[in-house]
């Protein structure tokens, strides 16, 4: 089965999760190419050419430095006309969604939407992934061509560097198509902060910094800087003003999947838990020891946590040396 | 102006984790249903456009007659007017489109198509930009707030991965909303009770005109996800104690 894989980049920065895509696509095939659509993506192409891709199509054009549905989408039309793939995946980002479903929709094809998992069943994909917000799980195949299937970010591993050889670079011409979209401004987050859905480790607090907002988040913010993690919060916390809605983990938030969560002064509501409970540890920092986030925690302190968040702090200072 | 929010019956959040595979398999839910909660904020958005920019803001849905319900709660939130899609058949994302896609141009002056990001039942996300191509209107999607509207033209802030670009489109457009739009308003007491007495009218596909293709997403072997293994570890003594022996834990796993 022939695979072309997506490699989203935003102002020429890749965006990690799309060596995930492009490592599920080579644990199933030996016959997978990608495409790269952005502008000043050399460095990202390379990257594609090491980890794997057998051959990459090239957009490179200051009019693709964001994404916009209407090129991209042409776009990635054209490489998948020269291309000649069976399936197209890519990472369930809002872009990745987007440019999926505007796909699968043209062409009346079915897409795997945000799975978990992905195989082969014959000639056809078939995937694994959540409804009713992850509380049941189904097989999904999908009908028409190409098949085509976004990945939750964190569920694949990447394609690894240094697996790849001498791949050909494609160089194509943008699609000439008019974009409806004129982008007026950009606004980029705060310069190191890490998202949340690409974390490894996320620091969350809730409700229970309400006694003093302002230094909760500081001291949440301290952990979280040590240990290179993002910053999450529960909806509580953001509909108080605690911190922007950008943090906010769980049903109408961002669904995220590291290997370390710590929720600091969150009960653990079930829409909450929609958007962590599938964090490989969790921790938690509750001052109430019946909180229902210790029945999904891996490890606890019943505590108070403008304590117990500045002693962890610490104590990482001290045990890694930071 | 004319705006139209698409909403969908879905069921309460705090009741998804007591759906039972076989109900998630044949569809027929014994939770309390209501509307899908990014939905909410849609409705939300369309009411905020009515009152800044005037025109009438209306409701749609594709389900079957219980949906009905849903159209109430957007008519008593402050909705002119609401129409149920009645629709029976298995669809998926893209026959849902292409009912609500019928159902826009049956309308015949929609310039705002409102949508929520996802279904907290579906999760998929799809139909809003497979309602724009279907239509052939740009799409405007994570949209966290609405900054300009004119005769031709709409202009938003929307989160488009790490960055939040203002941008602007013609009209007509679709736009989905995330929950930063505005919270939903509660219904009225008064708007209640007047939503309780409208009719609201019923189309099908053959009213619209349209021919929902049949599903080429397939999905079987429903089960509930294994459950956590999680017996949770509390460390005890003063917080220094406790941070030390919890750090301790996670390098051991691997996780710092
Ligand atoms: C449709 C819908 C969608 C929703 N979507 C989301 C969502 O996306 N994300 C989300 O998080 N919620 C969501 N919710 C809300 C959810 O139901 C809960 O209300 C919310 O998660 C509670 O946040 P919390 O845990 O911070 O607050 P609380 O439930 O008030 O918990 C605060 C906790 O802090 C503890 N505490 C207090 N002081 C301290 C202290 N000094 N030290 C340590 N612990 C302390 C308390 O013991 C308590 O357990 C949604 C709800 C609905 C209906
Ligand atoms: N059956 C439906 N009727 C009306 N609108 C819907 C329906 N299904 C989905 N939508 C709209 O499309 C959005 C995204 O849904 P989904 O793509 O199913 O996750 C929802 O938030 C609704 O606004």
């Amino acid at each position: 089965m022939k695979f072309l894989v997506y490699i989203e980049t935003d102002s020429g920065d890749v965006v990690a999760s799309s060596w995930e895509a492009l490592g599920a696509a080579l644990s199933l095939s030996d016959d997978v190419e990608a495409v790269v659509i952005g502008d000043k993506i050399s460095v990202v192409t390379e990257e594609a050419v090491e980890r794997g891709a057998k051959k990459v199509y090239v957009v490179e054009d200051e009019t693709r430095a964001l994404f916009d549905l209407e090129r991209h989408l042409a776009d990635v039309k054209n490489a998948l006309e020269q291309c000649g793939a069976d399936a197209f995946l890519a990472s369930h980002t809002n872009n990745g969604r987007d440019l999926a479903a505007a796909l699968g929709a043209e062409k009346g094809a079915g897409v795997i939407a945000d799975a978990l998992e992905l195989g082969l069943e014959g000639d056809a994909l078939k995937g694994v992934r959540g409804i009713y917000t992850g509380n049941i799980l189904v097989d999904v195949t999908v009908d028409g061509s190409p098949q085509i299937a976004t990945l939750r970010p964190r569920a694949f591993a990447p394609a690894e560097k240094g697996a790849g050889g001498d791949a050909e670079v494609v160089l194509m011409d943008p699609a000439d198509v008019d974009s409806p979209y004129e982008v007026l401004g950009v606004q980029r987050a705060e310069k190191g902060e890490v998202s949340l859905t690409e974390a490894s480790i996320i620091v969350s607090g809730g409700r229970g910094v309400a006694k003093d907002p302002e230094l909760g988040f500081d001291l949440i913010r301290d952990l979280a800087g040590l240990l290179g993690a993002a910053v999450g919060a529960s909806r509580a916390a953001v509909d108080a003003g605690f911190i922007s809605y950008d943090h906010q983990v769980g049903q109408t938030g961002k669904v995220v999947r590291p290997d370390l969560y710590i929720a600091a002064g969150i009960s653990g509501a079930v829409q909450h838990l929609a958007g962590m409970g599938s964090s490989k540890i969790i921790v938690a920092i509750n001052k109430d020891e019946e909180a229902p986030i210790f029945s999904v925690a891996n490890y606890g302190i019943v505590g108070d946590l403008f304590q117990v968040v500045p002693a962890m702090s610490e104590a990482v200072r001290e045990k890694l040396g930071k | 102006m004319r705006y139209l929010v698409c909403i969908k019956q879905t069921p309460d959040t705090a009741e998804l984790p007591k759906i039972s595979p076989e109900e998630a398999a044949s569809g027929k839910l014994s939770v309390n249903l209501v509307v899908n909660p990014w939905d909410e904020h849609a409705i939300e958005a369309g009411l905020q456009l009515m009152e800044t920019y005037g025109g009438a803001t209306g409701a749609v849905t594709v389900g079957d007659e219980g949906a009905i319900d849903a159209l109430r709660s957007a008519l008593a939130m402050g909705c002119k007017d609401a129409t149920l899609v009645e629709h029976t058949d298995e669809v998926d994302a893209w026959g849902v489109a292409e009912l609500l896609a019928g159902a826009v141009k049956h309308d015949g002056d929609v310039n705002v198509v409102l949508t929520g990001q996802m279904t907290v039942d579906g999760n998929s996300g799809a139909v809003p930009v497979a309602l724009g191509r279907k239509l052939g209107w740009p799409v405007l999607t994570g949209v966290a707030k609405i900054v300009d509207l004119t005769d031709d033209s709409i202009t938003v802030e929307r989160v488009s991965g790490q960055a939040r670009l203002t941008v602007k489109a013609p009209l007509p457009v679709v736009v989905s909303v995330i929950k930063e739009i505005g919270e939903p308003r509660y219904p009225t007491f008064i708007n209640i009770r007047k939503a309780a007495r409208v009719k609201v009218p019923v189309l099908t596909a053959d009213d619209l005109g349209v021919e929902p293709p049949a599903p080429v997403i397939h999905m079987s072997n429903f089960r509930k996800p294994p459950a956590r293994d999680a017996h949770v570890k509390l460390f005890e003594g003063s917080p220094q104690e406790a941070a030390a022996a919890l750090v301790d834990a996670l390098l051991e796993e691997k996780v710092l």
